[in-house]
């Protein structure tokens, strides 16, 4: 049971979080103002947990110019995948095992 | 041992408390699974499948020209029933080669998207069959499909004027609709074509130029966008 909630990850603890890395994990490179409209969220908060996640290297950053205007978009790693994917069998254990 | 201590921590909470816990657990994945299928679309149309397309609406749109031995911005005279009702050219009726050339036009529309669309899921590493695809297809067969079989009625009743502006009526709703699951330039192409098929049925008889710019046109200048702005 310990094992189980340890497998929760700290970093995935936050609805915005879990949406970014759902947005992710089914698109290629998502441009930010989609993910704003997707997610429902504000400029400042969608940064914020951004940022987060690509400390830990779980999603990667690509700036362009379309035209002039920039643009920058996202796209999950590898090891953000990885990360993900425990944390969605953890979660699923943790609620068959209290069945 | 931690076992034991785990559960019996869980015990002395309150029963309220732990489903709480689990119902924020049930919510989490719920929400995940959501935010999965509602962000997933079909990304993989190729902007060429457009411009291809558009090349063969105009060649066939072309053709119906060269029939009627008309040119573009002259004339009206071919949505005359009367009239058409005896034309013949190439050892075809009027009726035979309309439907000739529009099944044509579409058949290979549709397989040289695929063709294109395939190209571009493979060298992405993508599926093209995928649970965003087919959304995306029904969602846009639907008002096609209903379309389709309304123009063909309108035809057998002879109001021939109007099916032009009613494939792009029904052709911009089908895009608008089965854009929730595709890139957005789509939803845009849908409301041009739904403007010019609008448009056309206030100067029927221009049928055949609004679709011409509508199927030939737009399709070739949205499937240039695209494909500048995601293929390259």
């Amino acid at each position: 049971m310990k094992d189980i909630i340890n497998n929760l990850n700290k970093i995935f603890d936050s609805r915005m979080r879990l949406g970014i890395m759902s947005v992710l994990m089914v698109n290629d490179w998502v441009e930010f103002k989609n993910m704003k409209e997707m997610l429902d969220a504000t400029d400042g908060n969608l940064a914020s947990h951004i940022k987060a996640l690509e400390k830990n290297e779980y999603i990667e950053v690509r700036k362009m110019f379309v035209g002039r205007k920039p643009q920058t978009s996202y796209r999950v790693t590898k090891l953000g995948e990885k990360a993900f994917k425990n944390h969605l069998d953890a979660l699923e254990k943790l609620l068959n095992s209290r069945d | 041992m931690q076992i034991n201590f785990f559960i019996h921590y869980f015990e002395l909470q309150s029963t309220f408390e732990m489903d709480d816990n689990r119902n924020n657990h049930v919510q989490e994945l719920a929400y995940i699974r959501s935010m999965m299928e509602q962000s997933s679309r079909f990304i993989s149309l190729s902007g060429l499948s457009g411009v291809a397309a558009g090349i063969v609406a105009l060649m066939g749109a072309a053709a119906v020209y060269v029939y009627l031995g008309t040119s573009p911005f002259t004339g009206r005279k071919w949505y005359d029933v009367d009239n058409a009702a005896t034309y013949e050219k190439w050892g075809m009726g009027y009726q035979t080669f309309f439907m000739l050339d529009a099944l044509l036009v579409l058949c290979l529309a549709i397989s040289i998207g695929y063709f294109f669309s395939r190209r571009k899921a493979k060298k992405a590493g993508q599926k093209l069959v995928t649970p965003s695809s087919m959304k995306l297809l029904s969602n846009f067969l639907i008002p096609l499909v209903s379309g389709g079989i309304f123009c063909l009625m309108l035809a057998r009743y002879g109001y021939f004027g109007i099916i032009a502006p009613s494939m792009l009526i029904f052709y911009g709703l089908a895009l608008i609709n089965g854009s929730k699951y595709t890139l957005d330039d789509i939803r845009y192409l849908g409301f041009v074509e739904l403007f010019l098929g609008l448009l056309a049925t206030w100067f029927i008889g221009y049928g055949l130029l609004f679709w011409a710019i509508g199927f030939g046109v737009m399709h070739i200048v949205y499937g240039l966008r695209m494909y500048f702005k995601y293929d390259r």
